[in-house]
């Protein structure tokens, strides 16, 4: 019988959207510690009924934070649905409002978010550990460039999708709107920023987490580790895609484990549900579920930036790739395992998708008007995918001929990593929590392991000023409080 | 009374210059019928918003009628072909709430029609009889206490 | 601390997207930050639920809710911050009418879970495992979750609230607006929506093709439909827009992307139900008057909840499907 109890409670605890129970022995060290997410809406089930063309109006509000990749991912599903290819003039359009998105909700991850941790510094005060310490940091005008850039995207993707927050513009076939003639040169100009701005906060990344011995040692350390298997989207040539492709999946040693259709996605992914927590935790059907843990023999795999990189041969653009070869180089070859990893792998991407703007905006056919096919045959089942920043997205719809909902099944990316962001915590209290020793320190450390997914469950992560609260309650076996730390 | 004590409650909307003198007219002939329909009196069946009818139906009745003038009789031209077009719309609405079809009725009688407006009335009550209470209102709430 | 105002920002049922918002009012955010203190704001800032317990009732001068109210803990919150608040703002289309989420109210918490849980195709579940609001994991850890209410609820059914600022979510120039009303003092009789109180029809870009008589021989869906761009009113093509029976302010937007409007600002003012108005617009431009034809049009429409509900079911007076 443990006779403490540590409640960490992100914030979010209060509206229910994930809180860390962490169970000691009676040695005071770590038995147990669970991740749980209080929250559920029901999308699939209040789908059905509705006309299919609204469900990317409809499955946006999912999450406000990525509306963009629920948007595209349902788009691509009544795609599937209705049989129909949209013109090649369409994809570009999608392809590069959803790289716009990318970059703006990469960027914000890394400046608001999780990059405080290293740009600040993991155990500068708490006051400073923000965007505004950041900006302390590298500077007022480097964080301008930030809001600039970040703004920037956003235009863009409203231009294209009448609002940012829950665009609209996608149908089956295609897109209601592309780029207008007169804005054309001022996004262009947009993307060459976005350029330098991403080839800016790589190196920003590596000026100061590997110029400093301590976050090497950090990022490489046991407590936050884990030897998973790496699933996402590539092209052709393996390289990552963000829009399109086949889910390949790679085991703990980085060798291709499989790679399929999407379509087929319920041959290789189950979900297992645990009476403690309305998030599911899919795992790999044919290694299976074995519970919370790591290696060869367990199901459990890892999606979202550095998943992605560790499933991929390589990026398609020419700086990222450069990157990518100097971040694999520097940790030791593929795959890299280090759940901190995720933030360096983050911002490469970041280059990558700005690139991919870049390309897109000068394409000859970006002004083309054929951006619509309209459907003409019969629906029943659609599935769509794409890498959302978190992981990959699937939608997956069935209906009746008239294309009225009858089932829709949603994997949403931070689903895919439910499992080992419950047994990163875990692994992170563990190694830390000692003999009743709980302190601040520690309690950063959980929430770095957290941080490092972006968890789409923590929401309440994304913006200003970005610091998770967290209070610790240690309870005495009869459930009496035996302390409180909080972390100012 | 039935078996099961169920007194369906019954609201109907009567446009003024017809079915309101039909209603007068089966009363002076001393036609006798349900008493469970209440009659609320309208200008014109074109004037029975959906939003009262929902809303008679949220109020707690088992059933709604709407009656106007036949078409081509209404005083104000359009009023009752405006009513067909809702009224067919609200029956898939009805549908999708899980709420039987048969619980609007929409007819025509006119002023001289007495007899069919004491049977339209007894038809209805037979229906909703039949069809039992609505207890739309009995969405089931749980927020105080309960089990996941 | 200063003497400045105290406000605070919370979330319920939420996706994040009206916090996002905020944020995306960039410069003016700063101003708002300099003329008050926000005293919590949990997207963003630390804040402890005893901090707010702690705070004198009627301390905050405002709070701005977003997101419906779906869980047992959202019920609690809304209610602490309304006895510590002088003034609760809905803000966005869950808080005020339930949103999106809301249409989760033509299904219940039986049959969410049942789905969800049991049910999925891609699960692996074979013991129909479902999450329970307390329990005891290997017999020892003792965990717990808040209850899943059957309905969800926009906020002013389960606090009074004294303003709402609408949208999904609301646009930078709604926020700002009501930002400055709020700080200039010139905020208007409570119970107000802080949007025009007009119909989005009365903005519309395409409001000049609108023909004084619409009449349609069928219902058309967005996607089957090839002139989404040709600029003129959506309802004349047969298709859905919620502009008759919404309220004008957000700025066109869905309308600026060719689509037609679903009507998240909302009812104006004397719209009672935004749906049952909308339905009562399309029954009078059907173009028959005979009982057959008029089916043969509306077995175009194959849904009515998605188009004439999709932000308002909640709020409306249907509020929930009928459980028997
Ligand atoms: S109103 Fe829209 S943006 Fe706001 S929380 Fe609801 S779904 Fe999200
Ligand atoms: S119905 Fe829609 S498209 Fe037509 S004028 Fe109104 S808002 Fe504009
Ligand atoms: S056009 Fe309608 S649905 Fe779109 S943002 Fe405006 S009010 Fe909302
Ligand atoms: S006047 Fe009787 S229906 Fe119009």
């Amino acid at each position: 019988m443990p006779d403490k109890h540590i409640s960490i409670r992100p914030i979010t605890r209060l509206e229910g959207h994930g809180n860390i129970e962490i169970f000691l022995d009676n040695e005071g060290n770590v038995e147990r510690a669970f991740l749980q997410v209080p929250e559920l809406r029901g999308f699939e089930k209040f789908s059905e009924g509705r006309p299919a063309e609204e469900m990317p109006r409809i499955t946006p509000k999912i999450c406000g934070v990525c509306p963009t990749a629920h948007h595209m991912a349902s788009q691509k599903a009544l795609d599937d649905l209705y049989n129909v290819n949209p013109p090649l003039p369409a994809k570009k359009i999608r392809e590069l409002m959803y790289s716009a998105f990318m970059i703006e909700d990469h960027a914000i991850h890394f400046y608001f978010l999780g990059g405080p941790d290293f740009v600040v510094g993991p155990d500068a005060p708490k006051s400073e550990r923000n965007i505004l310490g950041v900006i302390d940091k590298v500077g007022l005008e480097a964080g301008k460039v930030v809001i600039k850039n970040r703004k920037q995207c956003r235009e863009i993707i409203t231009a294209l999708g009448g609002r940012v927050i829950h665009p609209v513009s996608g149908l089956p076939g295609g897109v209601s709107k592309g780029i207008a003639e007169e804005d054309l040169e001022k996004f262009k100009q947009y993307t060459d920023e976005a350029v330098e701005f991403g080839q800016f906060t790589v190196q920003l990344f590596k000026d100061i987490v590997l110029k400093n011995e301590e976050y090497v040692k950090l990022i490489t350390s046991d407590p936050y580790t884990h030897k998973t298997y790496y699933m996402g989207l590539v092209d052709e040539n393996n390289h990552v895609n963000f829009y399109d492709g086949k889910i390949r999946v790679v085991n703990p040693e980085g060798k291709e484990f499989v790679k399929f259709d999407g379509r087929d996605y319920k041959k290789h992914i189950s979900e297992h549900v645990e009476k403690w927590s309305y998030i599911k935790f899919p795992f790999l059907k044919n290694v299976g579920w074995k519970g919370f843990v790591d290696g060869q023999d367990s199901g459990v795999y890892r999606v979202a930036p550095l998943a992605r990189l560790n499933a991929s041969d390589g990026l398609a653009t020419p700086l990222a790739q450069k990157e990518y070869e100097f971040m694999y180089e520097t940790l030791g070859g593929k795959p890299v395992h280090h759940t901190l990893a995720f933030h360096w792998a983050r911002v490469i991407e970041l280059l990558y998708a700005a690139e991919r703007l870049q390309e897109l905006i000068n394409d000859d056919d970006i002004l083309n008007p054929d951006i619509r096919t309209i459907p003409d045959s019969i629906p029943n089942e659609g599935i769509g995918i794409v890498e959302a920043p978190r992981g990959v997205l699937i939608h997956d719809y069935a209906t009746d001929e008239q294309g009225i909902m009858k089932k829709a099944n949603l994997l949403v990316a931070t689903v895919h990593n439910s499992a080992p962001i419950a047994m990163s915590i875990e692994k992170a209290a563990k190694g830390i929590i000692k003999n009743f020793q709980v302190n601040d320190g520690l309690l950063n450390m959980v929430e770095m392991a957290f941080r490092a997914y972006d968890p789409c469950l923590a929401c309440a992560t994304h913006s200003l000023p970005g610091n998770m609260p967290l209070r610790i309650k240690i309870f005495k076996s009869d459930h009496t409080v035996h302390d409180v730390i909080e972390r100012m | 009374m039935t078996e099961t004590g169920f007194e369906p409650k019954i609201v109907a909307f009567v446009c003024n210059w017809c079915s309101y003198v039909g209603a007068d007219i089966a009363g002076s002939m001393k036609l006798k019928y349900t008493p469970n329909v209440n009659l609320i009196r309208v200008m014109c069946s074109g004037r029975v918003d959906p939003e009262f009818i929902m809303e008679a139906f949220r109020g707690g009745a088992d059933g709604v009628m709407v009656l106007g003038c036949h078409p081509g009789d209404c005083h104000y031209i359009e009023g009752n072909y405006n009513t067909l077009k809702r009224y067919s719309m609200l029956k898939p609405l009805l549908d999708q709430f899980n709420i039987e079809q048969d619980r609007l009725y929409l007819d025509w009688v006119s002023a001289s029609e007495g007899e069919k407006f004491a049977r339209v009335m007894d038809e209805m009550n037979d229906r909703i009889t039949q069809l039992g209470p609505l207890n739309w209102d009995k969405v089931i709430d749980t927020r105080q206490g309960g089990e996941v | 601390m200063s003497d400045k105002p105290k406000i605070g920002i919370y979330w319920c049922s939420s996706c994040g997207g009206c916090e996002e918002a905020i944020v995306d009012l960039n410069e003016t955010l700063l101003d708002v930050v300099a003329a008050v203190d926000i005293v919590f704001w949990p997207v963003a800032m630390d804040f402890k639920y005893e901090d707010v317990e702690n705070l004198e009732d009627g301390e905050l001068l405002a709070s701005f809710i977003n997101g419906a109210i779906r869980l047992s803990e959202q019920e609690e919150i809304a209610k602490l911050l309304r006895r510590k608040s002088q003034l609760v703002f809905a803000f966005g289309s869950c808080a005020i009418m339930g949103g999106i989420p809301g249409l989760a109210n033509m299904t219940n918490r039986e049959e969410v879970f049942t789905r969800v849980y049991k049910e999925m195709e891609s699960n692996d579940n074979p013991e129909n495992t479902v999450p329970q609001t307390e329990i005891l994991v290997d017999g020892k850890y003792n965990l717990k979750l808040p209850e899943f209410f059957n309905s969800v609820y926009p906020l002013d059914q389960i606090i009074p609230v004294d303003y709402y600022i609408p949208g999904c979510a609301p646009s930078p120039d709604t926020i700002k607006d009501a930002f400055t009303a709020i700080l200039e003092g010139k905020l208007p009789e409570k119970g107000t929506v802080l949007s025009p109180n007009k119909s989005m029809c009365d903005t519309c870009p395409r409001k000049e093709t609108k023909p004084d008589k619409v009449e349609i021989e069928k219902f058309t869906r967005p996607h089957q439909y090839d002139k989404l761009d040709d600029g003129k009113c959506f309802l004349e093509a047969g298709i859905i827009c919620m502009g008759p029976a919404t309220r004008g302010g957000c700025g066109e937007r869905c309308i600026n992307a060719n689509m037609p409007c679903r009507g998240c600002y909302g009812p104006s003012n004397n719209v009672k139900d935004q749906g049952l108005r909308m339905l009562s617009v399309l029954a009078s431009i059907i173009k028959s008057d005979k009982e057959e034809e008029i089916a043969e049009v509306l077995a175009t429409l194959p849904d009515l909840i998605g188009p004439l509900y999709m932000y308002g079911l909640p709020s409306s007076i249907l509020f929930h499907k009928r459980i028997e």
